[in-house]
């Protein structure tokens, strides 16, 4: 992408630089001069909001690792160090905490955002698989640092969802042991999760410079999904889109802030404030949020499906409907990204973010009486707009007339205004 | 094939209103169970909310001659007590009060010397076992985060609501119910069991309102004049009742769960007037920066 450099070095020691390692080239390049769409809405602006809630999960992270002991006899205590004693230890752990369902909202979002405007078609399929693999890499994060604590949810949350792997035939139960590091949920586990949730962040990082990497090959898709033309749909990434998402940092920060300091617990279960006890099983045992949608659909499969059982269904429907993700960009087959354009797509993808929200609360609920037939409807439909719905329309759908131009449909929006 | 999507997209809607109005009615049903635990007004509670100083102090004096003869609060010290925030004792009235109590300390010639601020709060048994041994089987649970440990499910849409109120007090409203909560016998509005059998309490339990399943191992442990309060120096006291010592108490066990609460929404208010207006400068910039470009 050579060809946007304006970059000139100033003086001799840029120079000098400059002929070795080109990093000052490189961020004038794709930090500043990188050619961006200029008709990008707020929702574009998540991408950057992620960026700032791995930083904040991270820099909290290492600071609370610190002070952490990961010991079945000594966690829940430590944790509870950390908020007593330790100099801001009480914001810090609440940031961390509520951070990770900050983070989750704005992956929920900025992938909500890719489905609607179509950024995984071509040629931005890799840039979305890269997200893919984010988005899972993180739910494992969250995951195995929600055992961390040593609550009862913790405790209770690793054992079920431990669970999942001896449904697979033959080597399930080995698996099992060898995630747990034993027969059950104990020091061994404790001990191996909260190495790799310090491990796995920096992995995350390492997929996010791959996705921003083939983010600027492309560059980025817009709300009309119209490609760039020329130079006039574009301004340079700095200062509009720097200062649009710091803007918008700002913004998401209210809300993050306010958890933080006025509802710290309010996104947790009380359940964890209870010491984890192998003897105690709580009334409900409730995933965080977060994974509310899909712990839903590992239990609407409550029924046998010829030689496969209940539990190995359930399984492959949760791992589906996270795995299916990967190939979206070739189930919609249709010409048309934006779903402005897309008069039928438009209502089917509205229900599918109702019916999003609808999994997680089912997913709260607990498996009896109506929710369990809600439970397999919205299941039912998470599966056929994936597998049915997205490849049928592309068939039989008569998009709106595009704009020739991003330039085009700027000014066509100015002129009704 | 158009028609046909277009009675997909009908079904789908109907589906829709469904799920919507099952959202709306399913939580009705899940918060049947336990009583209905009011709403008390909490001085720490909503986000102007700061504890009440005496409050604590009254709260404190009902736990240590009552409570903490069966409950620990392990993550308590006696400096706790005199930070800010807190209950707010003198450093003097710390020191007095830690030197009533022994602690075990291994460096010490018998092994057991008189508690400093630094000590922690001793637990009135030596195990847990020895905690059930002397409690008919059942272990009284540590008070050091009990308040953050029970709560209140509240149905839709309250719950949403909670999070534009910061509602954190479910804790202290479930205490103050458990403790007002008790009948010498079995009430006639006792749940049937699944047979259909009346309600029948366990040799050795105490029937309980809001108690998940209605027997507990706690025998009602406050009563109307148990706690002597002083009264204040121009002669005013408060009612020694069991719901003033239920209030004061469960405000105390507030503290002990959240002893920086009043120090966190200090500064998260300067964290968000801060935001706020730094939001609004940032949004003139970006309207400066972006005010020549079509958009």
């Amino acid at each position: 992408m050579s060809e946007h450099s304006t970059y000139v070095p100033g003086n001799a020691v840029e120079k000098w630089l400059d002929d070795r390692l080109p990093v000052v080239r490189f961020a004038k390049e794709h930090l500043m001069d990188f050619p961006t769409p200029k008709n990008l809405n707020y929702w574009w602006t998540f991408g950057a909001i992620l960026v700032m809630c791995l930083g904040v999960q991270i820099v909290t992270g290492i600071i609370l690792a610190m002070h952490y002991t990961p010991n079945v006899a000594m966690a829940f205590d430590s944790v509870e160090h950390i908020r007593r004693d330790v100099n801001g230890g009480r914001i810090i752990q609440a940031t961390h905490a509520v951070g990770a369902s900050m983070f989750f909202i704005a992956l929920y979002i900025h992938m909500f955002r890719g489905l609607f405007y179509g950024s995984y078609k071509a040629p931005r399929e890799i840039l979305w698989i890269l997200g893919v693999v984010i988005f899972l890499l993180t739910t494992a994060t969250a995951f195995m640092g929600y055992i961390l604590p040593w609550g009862q949810m913790s405790f209770w949350g690793a054992t079920v969802i431990s669970n999942i792997f001896t449904a697979i035939p033959l080597v399930g139960e080995n698996i099992k042991q060898l995630v747990l590091g034993g027969f059950a949920v104990g020091n061994p586990t404790l001990n191996r999760f909260f190495s790799l949730h310090y491990l796995l962040p920096f992995i995350i990082a390492a997929v996010v410079a791959l996705h921003i990497w083939a983010l600027h090959v492309p560059g980025n898709n817009n709300p009309v999904g119209v490609e760039v033309k020329d130079s006039r749909d574009t301004v340079p990434f700095h200062p509009y889109y720097t200062m649009k998402d710091l803007y918008g940092m700002v913004l998401f920060m209210i809300p993050f802030a306010w958890f933080v300091f006025f509802a710290p617990d309010i996104l947790g279960h009380p359940d964890n404030y209870v010491m984890a006890n192998a003897q105690v099983t709580p009334a409900h045992i409730v995933p965080e949020w977060y994974l509310l949608p899909f712990y839903t659909i590992l239990r609407a499969i409550d029924f046998n499906i010829l030689f496969i059982d209940s539990k190995l269904g359930g399984v492959i429907a949760m791992g589906g409907a996270m795995l299916m993700l990967l190939i979206v960009p070739w189930l919609d087959t249709s010409k048309v990204r934006s779903g402005v354009f897309r008069p039928m797509f438009k209502w089917f993808f509205a229900l599918f973010a109702i019916n999003f929200v609808g999994l997680m609360y089912l997913g709260a609920q607990p498996a009896e009486g109506i929710y369990t037939v809600m439970a397999k409807v919205c299941t039912a439909y998470y599966f056929i707009y994936f597998l049915v719905i997205l490849p049928v329309l592309s068939r039989i759908e008569t998009p709106k007339p595009l704009p020739t131009s991003i330039s085009e449909s700027v000014l066509g929006k100015n002129a009704h205004a | 094939m158009i028609g046909a999507s277009n009675m997909n997209i009908r079904k789908l809607i109907i589906t829709a209103a469904a799920l919507a109005a099952g959202l709306a009615m399913a939580p009705a049903q899940a918060a049947g169970g336990g009583a209905h635990v009011e709403r008390q007004s909490w001085s720490f509670g909503g986000i102007f909310g700061t504890y009440d100083t005496n409050q604590l102090q009254r709260g404190f004096q009902v736990f240590r001659e009552v409570c903490s003869s069966c409950h620990s609060a392990h993550l308590i010290s006696f400096r706790n007590l005199m930070e800010e925030g807190g209950p707010e004792f003198s450093e003097a009235q710390v020191r007095a009060l830690a030197l009533e109590y022994e602690v075990a300390d291994i460096t010490a010639e018998s092994g057991r010397r008189p508690a400093v601020p630094a000590d922690r709060w001793p637990s009135p048994f030596a195990n847990d076992q020895e905690a059930r041994d002397a409690n008919g089987g059942a272990l009284p649970p540590d008070f050091s985060v009990l308040a953050k440990a029970r709560g209140v499910t509240d149905p839709f849409p309250t719950w949403i609501f909670n999070y534009f109120t910061g509602y954190q007090e479910g804790g202290p409203d479930y205490i103050h119910a458990l403790l007002n909560g008790y009948h010498e016998e079995v009430p006639e509005t006792a749940p049937h069991s699944a047979d259909g059998t009346p309600f029948q309490l366990p040799e050795g339990k105490h029937y309980n309102d809001y108690f998940p399943g209605h027997a507990i191992g706690m025998a009602p442990p406050l009563a109307d004049g148990v706690v002597s309060y002083a009264e204040s120096e121009d002669g005013q006291s408060v009612p020694q009742t069991l719901e003033q010592y239920s209030t004061d108490v469960a405000a105390f066990m507030m503290w002990m769960a959240e002893p920086h609460l009043v120090s966190r929404k200090q500064t998260g208010f300067a964290v968000l007037i801060f935001l706020v207006l730094f939001a609004g400068l940032m949004y003139g910039t970006k309207r400066k920066i972006w005010a020549g470009i079509e958009h």
